[in-house]
This record gives C-alpha cells, structure tokens and sequence, in this order.
C-alpha cells in the first residue's frame, strides 16, 4: 500500500512537472520558430511511447511504426487538403499529377471530418490488429516479427510513391492552408497546434502509465520474460501481445495526425525503413522499459538532430551511429536507468528489488 | 489505482487551456495580418542561405551547387558586394529529406534572417519549402531543370522548365527521324510528369512510346528493364534516371548490345560530373539535353570554369545545375540592385527583364513566369567525358511552365 501511494504521488509531481515545462516554460523560452520544431519533436516523442509499451514492456520489437504513422499521417493530410480544395474540388497536387476527372472514392470520406479525425487513430489500429492477430497467433515473434514489421514499412513507402497520382508520391502532401478552418500561416495558430500536441502527449503518457500499472502491464511484461509460463497459466499470450501492438499502432497514429499541422508535410520518407528504426533508436537511448525514458530519448534525438546537422552538417549520422552502438553496449536500460545506476553506487545494496531494464512492479494495492 | 481517475481530470486541464486559447487565432481566408519575415539587412553583411543536401544520397550532386554558389558569393564580394553590403553565406543541410528541407528553409528565413536563399535540387525538396517560402513571404532560388507546371510567387526557377529541355530534346529526336522512343525513369515526380509531357507531345507528333517503366530511387537492378527496351526495338529512348542507377543501367545497356549508334538514349538528368562517376566508355556518343556544358563557348563561361577550377581543384567539371545556381546569385544582385532594396516585394517587382551575361550566353528572368530565357542545348558525350553540343535552339527560348503555347499540352496541367 505504502509503495503504491508513493509511486502515485511522484507520478502526479512529475505530470504536474512536465506539463508546466511544456505548457508555462517552454511558450515564454522558445521563439517561434524553436517552439514549431518542439511540436515536431513531441509528436515522435507519442511513437516513441507506444514502441516504449510495445518493445519495453511487451518484447515486440516494431521495426514498422512508420506505417501507422504515416497511416495517421495521411488520413489527416487528406482531409486537410480536401478542407483547401472546398467542397466538391480536387486537390491541388491531383489536378497536376493524375488524369482524373474526379475525387478517387477512397479520398472521398476523408472530406468529412467526423471519419477523417477518428480514422486517423482507428485506421492504424485496424491494420496492427488484422497483421498483429495473424502474426501473433502464429507464434512468429523475436527477429522474424521486427522483420515482417521493416518489410511493411518499405512496403508502404513504396506503394505510396508508385500512386503519385492519387498520393503525391514522393513530394507526399504537402502545403496546407488551414487546420480546420484556423490559418495555419497565423503563429498564433501555431502556438495552438503546439498546444494541442502537448497536451495529447500528455494524455497518452497518462494512458500508457494506466496500462503499465494495470494487471495487464503486468501481464504484458510477464509475456515478454517467459511466454510459455504465461500460456501455462491460462493466458493466451497472443491477445495480451495484440493489445500492446495495437495501442501502440493507435499512438503513432495520432502523431501522425498531429505532426501534418505541427510541420506541414506528410510524405514517404517520413514512414520508411529509416524513419522506422530511428523511432526505436530514440526509444532505445533513452531506455524502452521506462515510462518517461522513451519520451526524453526521442525528443533528446530529435532535438541533437537539428543542433548538430546545424553545426555539423555532414557528421551527424555518424555520430547516431555511435550513441546507439554506446548505449546498447554500455547502458542497455538507457539514460532512464542513469539514475537509478547512480543511485545504486551510492547506497551499497540492501535493497533487493529488481534492477532489471525492466522493474516488474508489484500490484498496486486499490482500496 | 484509486487516485488516478483524479489525475485524468488533471491530463484534462491542459486540454481544456488549449480549447481557450484557441479562440484567438484567425481563419482561413482572414485578411492576412502576417506580413512575412523580414531580412534583417541592418548591418553592413547582408546574409544568404544556401541549402543544400550535404549529406545523403543527394549530396553527390548537391555540394557541387552549394560549391559554386560560394564561388558566386566570393565573386561579388571581392568586387564590392552588393548595395555595398557583403554577402554573408549561412550554409544548411538539407540531407537529402525533404521534411528537413522544410524546417532548415524555416531556420534560415526566421531565426537568421536571410534576403534570399539558394538551393534545392529534387522536386520533393522544392514542394517541401514552398509553402514555407509563400508563408514567410520570403525568397528562393532554385537552380535545377525540373518538370515544370508550377509558378510560385517567391521562387525565381533558374534552371530549364520543360519547354527549354525535354520538349527540345524530343523536337531534335523527331529531326533525326526517330518515329519511337522507349521511357526508363527513376519512380519519383519528375521522370512521372516528364514522361506524361513526352507521351502527349508524341501523340500529336507521330511518334510511338513502345514502354514506359522506372526503378525505385537508388536502384541497380537494370536487367529487365534493359531487356524490355532491347525486345521493343525502339528507335531511341529517354531516360530521366537519377544518380547511382545510372552506372547499372547504361552498363546493362552496352553489355545487351545496344549502343548510341543502335538506340541513342537523350538523358536529362546526365551532366559532366554523372559522367564521370558513370564511366566515359558507357556513355560515348550517347545524348543530353540541358542548356550549359562546360564546352560552352564564351568569354563568361571561360572565366567561370577558370575559376571554378582555380578554387575547387582542376578535375572538378562545370554542369548545368552549377552553372544555374552560379548565375541565380547574380541575377538576385542585379535585381535588388535595380530595386535598390533587398526588400522581397520590391525585388520581385524589378525583376523582369533583369539579364546577366551567363557562362551559358544571355539570360533574362520573364518577370511573368519567375522563370529565365534559356537557350536548349542538345549535346553528346565525348570520349574525353566532356559534352559537346551537337545542336542549339539558336535564340534563348521563353519560359512556357504550364506549356500554354503548345497545342497538344492542354489537358496536362
């Protein structure tokens, strides 16, 4: 009871915490500019926790998250390019590059925003549970599941370049106008994207800290360490698995959704192989296991990314490289477990718990 | 468990904060209050961006932009600068993504402030910062030929549109009798939209295309591609191919026997520096179409090549996309010279009619289009792996982007 009230208690102080930085410090620190390029950030900082549940808690490592971002992504870009277009007119890019004489039928419901918003989430959900169902049933996990998730990516990106008439193509979607009828040109509109991406990343890490305190975080983590003692037990690993990859996909979705008015663009080069694995760098740098970890690494990544490629335009690459190779060498639980590597020199151990990547953390006593 | 339902209403808050604050941003279609960034050209530098892909697939090609762009910078410093301000050059990495395009584009036109930038190579990168360039009412330089079919107010298009490249290409294949053609392309937008153009002017020419087939970005494997083409015994082919796949596809194409003599292939995308890394052997007396060579001739092209040489090193060739970027920032001297201002608007407004005397001969912007005259140059590589022309359009050919002076082109754009 003692520990479970305590954990609570941190967990609000460090909510509170985080949503004054992202809220009250960030908006009042950061130019304009700075403060757009944080509401990318943020955005792949809700892939990365989704991979956090999926691979830290679950063992699955999704080597295909560009997928369900880039599913998200384009349900909103197509609802955002049809809003520009008006009512009854085709897209800019489509008048240019296909021969159509009209809106193909599978563009068309995404003009509604009442099927393109929640489609956004649900479409990415769907596809993870129709592949995660077929592939989990079946038993494929370990290097043949990250496999068949990198396959989809490529797949995707593929496919999406091959249809430049009806998707872009390469260039993608690009050049919106409006967000739901607010000028996206308005920076005070921007501050507002902002705002919203904040907050849902906010909301997600409160779900995604729900489910890892749950009976089924505990579960999922039990899955991940010995499945077959699970089966034993009488649960069917398959679904506890499903649940994981399908929030998961769920997550991506929405960033995907909230990255297209956060930077303005959607394209296959966003939700490839590369972007794909990236995802799972940020996650693994900044420890997959942790509820926060996934979230400092990403957006920790992201942020050197644009720093360093400012300094040295052509080194850094190399050097994400190398931060990968050095923390999965050296720090398998990432920047998360620095403290708690620390705190453990520092106080010789009487404490027994575990300090596995991974606490497997006792039931929460509810009254 | 029991205290997190109060915590979900806490997650609210932020929510809740935001549906309040958005109330205060303004519609779509608003008058705009936003007037743009705005170059800050108070001291005595007044800053550029330039930017390119320095890392990457792309950067092969790219550096070389960024390299005489530099050498266009040096130049006009040396010789006073411009408004008597020198320039300072900021340089950004594009690396090869065109969303990272994007948020440099931003970082440059904001945080730094610049009265123009110059770069950009590929299509999607272009896309990618338009809007960004429209937003910010700033201004961009684009070096590259490119498929045409797009105009935008804040983009001045320094390299070829279609109607000073492909449609001369094809108006030379026609001339020497080829009544078909066979299209290998990269699968990205501009061997797309290049073969939707080909496909219409052959149409209304009497030409056939005997196939149509592209390789993903980066690919090697020519094998069935090459064999198609042979077995379609097309008088010629057109290829818009981009980079690497190249060097597979032209050495698949002369271990198949095919050679410039059989089926010549007319390139776009081939200049003096993809020669070299091809291999000339693969490429004698193969075509090319663009509006410079380095055999250009011409005192101004003499002195630019010279230069080049002296600063970059005495193997280093001159391209097409070198010579338009080179010429971009001359041409942005001369017209915030004639506005007397590096103010954005006032410089669109003196741009037409402003020429330079380019290593590629006269160029004038058509102040119309945002586009400059150019003049088509059909050329053929040598075995010294340089080009020679083999025919000229004779005069600099007017800008035509959605090509509205061609009759079978209605219905493209």
């Amino acid at each position: 009871m003692k520990t479970g009230m305590r954990l609570s208690w941190r967990a609000g102080l460090g909510f509170a915490v985080g949503a004054a930085v992202l809220f009250a410090v960030a908006p009042v620190a950061l130019s304009d500019f700075r403060l757009s390029l944080l509401a990318k950030y943020l955005c792949l900082a809700m892939v990365a926790v989704g991979i956090g549940l999926a691979w830290g808690r679950g063992g699955l490592l999704t080597l295909g998250q560009g997928v369900f971002f880039g599913l998200g992504g384009y349900a909103m870009a197509m609802h955002m390019k049809l809003a520009d277009a008006g009512p009854g007119e085709m897209p800019d890019f489509m008048q240019l590059y296909g021969q159509l004489d009209a809106l193909p039928w599978w563009w068309r419901p995404f003009a509604n925003p009442a099927f393109a918003l929640p489609a956004t989430v649900l479409l990415p959900m769907l596809v993870a549970f129709l592949l995660g169902s077929l592939v989990f049933r079946r038993r494929v996990r370990g290097a043949y599941f990250a496999i068949l998730s990198q396959a989809l990516a490529a797949a995707m990106a593929i496919l999406l370049i091959g249809q430049q008439g009806t998707t872009g193509g390469t260039n993608g979607l690009t050049d919106f106008q409006g967000f739901f009828g607010y000028d996206l040109d308005d920076p005070v509109n921007q501050r507002m994207v902002y705002f919203i991406v904040a907050g849902v990343l906010l909301l997600l890490l409160a779900l995604c800290r729900q489910l890892m305190q749950s009976r089924y975080g505990e579960l999922l983590v039990a899955v991940r360490d010995s499945e077959e003692r699970v089966r034993f037990l009488g649960y069917d690993p398959a679904n506890v698995k499903l649940v994981a990859y399908v929030t998961a996909a769920g997550m991506a979705g929405l960033a995907g959704a909230l990255f297209v008015p956060a930077v303005g663009i959607i394209n296959p080069a966003l939700i490839g192989i590369v972007p794909s694995i990236e995802f799972v760098i940020g996650v693994a740098v900044g420890g997959r296991a942790s509820l926060l970890g996934p979230v400092l690494g990403a957006v920790a990544v992201a942020w050197a990314r644009t720093t360093l490629s400012e300094e040295f335009p052509a080194a850094w690459t190399y050097l994400q490289g190398l931060l990968f190779v050095l923390v999965v060498a050296f720090l398998p639980g990432g920047l998360a477990s620095v403290a708690r590597l620390v705190r453990r020199r520092r106080r010789p151990p009487p404490d027994p718990a575990p300090v596995s990547p991974a606490p497997v953390l006792t039931q929460e006593v509810t009254a | 468990m029991l205290d997190f339902r109060g915590r979900w209403k806490a997650a609210l808050l932020p929510l809740a904060a935001v549906v309040a604050l958005s109330a205060c941003g303004s519609k779509t279609g608003e008058n705009e209050s936003s007037t743009g960034a705005v170059a800050d050209t108070s001291g005595d530098t007044v800053k550029v961006g330039l930017l390119n892909s320095l890392s990457g697939t792309m950067a092969i090609s790219e550096v070389t932009v960024r390299d005489s762009i530099r050498l266009a910078v040096d130049e006009i410093n040396a010789a006073g600068g411009v408004l008597g301000k020198k320039i300072e050059p900021i340089s950004e990495d594009g690396a090869s993504d065109w969303p990272t395009f994007a948020e440099k584009a931003e970082k440059l036109i904001r945080e730094d402030k610049v009265a123009a930038v110059f770069g950009c190579w590929t299509s999607a990168s272009r896309k990618a910062v338009k809007p960004v360039f429209e937003e910010n009412k700033a201004l961009l330089f684009y070096p590259v030929q490119y498929e045409g079919l797009e105009q935008s107010p804040y983009i001045f298009y320094t390299g070829a549109t279609t109607n000073q490249q492909i449609v001369p290409g094809l108006d030379y294949l026609k001339a020497q009798g080829k009544t078909s053609v066979y299209l290998v392309g990269s699968d990205y937008v501009f061997p797309r939209t290049a073969n939707k153009i080909i496909k219409a002017y052959a149409q209304a020419n009497g030409m056939t295309v005997l196939g149509e087939d592209y390789a993903p970005l980066g690919s090697t494997e020519f094998g069935t591609i090459v064999n198609k083409v042979k077995a379609s015994k097309a008088s010629a082919v057109f290829n818009t191919l981009n980079g690497d796949s190249n060097v597979a596809f032209f050495k698949e194409y002369k271990s198949a026997g095919l050679t410039a003599a059989s089926m010549p292939v007319v390139s776009v995308s081939i200049a003096e520096e993809e020669v070299k890394s091809i291999g000339t052997q693969y490429l004698d007396g193969q075509l090319t179409a663009w509006n410079y060579y380095q055999t250009t001739p011409g005192a101004a092209n003499e002195k630019f090549v010279k230069a080049y040489k002296a600063k970059y090193g005495q193997d280093k060739p001159t391209s097409d996309p070198m010579e338009a970027a080179y010429v971009s920032v001359y041409l942005w001297k001369a017209m915030v010279e004639k506005a007397q201002s590096f103010d954005v608007a006032a410089v669109r407004s003196a741009s037409d009619g402003v020429t330079f005397e380019a290593p590629e001969g006269l160029v004038t912007i058509d102040g119309a289009t945002q586009h400059i005259y150019k003049t088509a140059r059909i050329g053929k590589v040598g075995s010294d792996g340089l080009i020679t022309e083999v025919w000229n359009s004779g005069q600099p050919v007017k800008p035509d982007p959605y090509l509205k002076g061609y009759p079978w082109a209605t219905g493209l754009s």
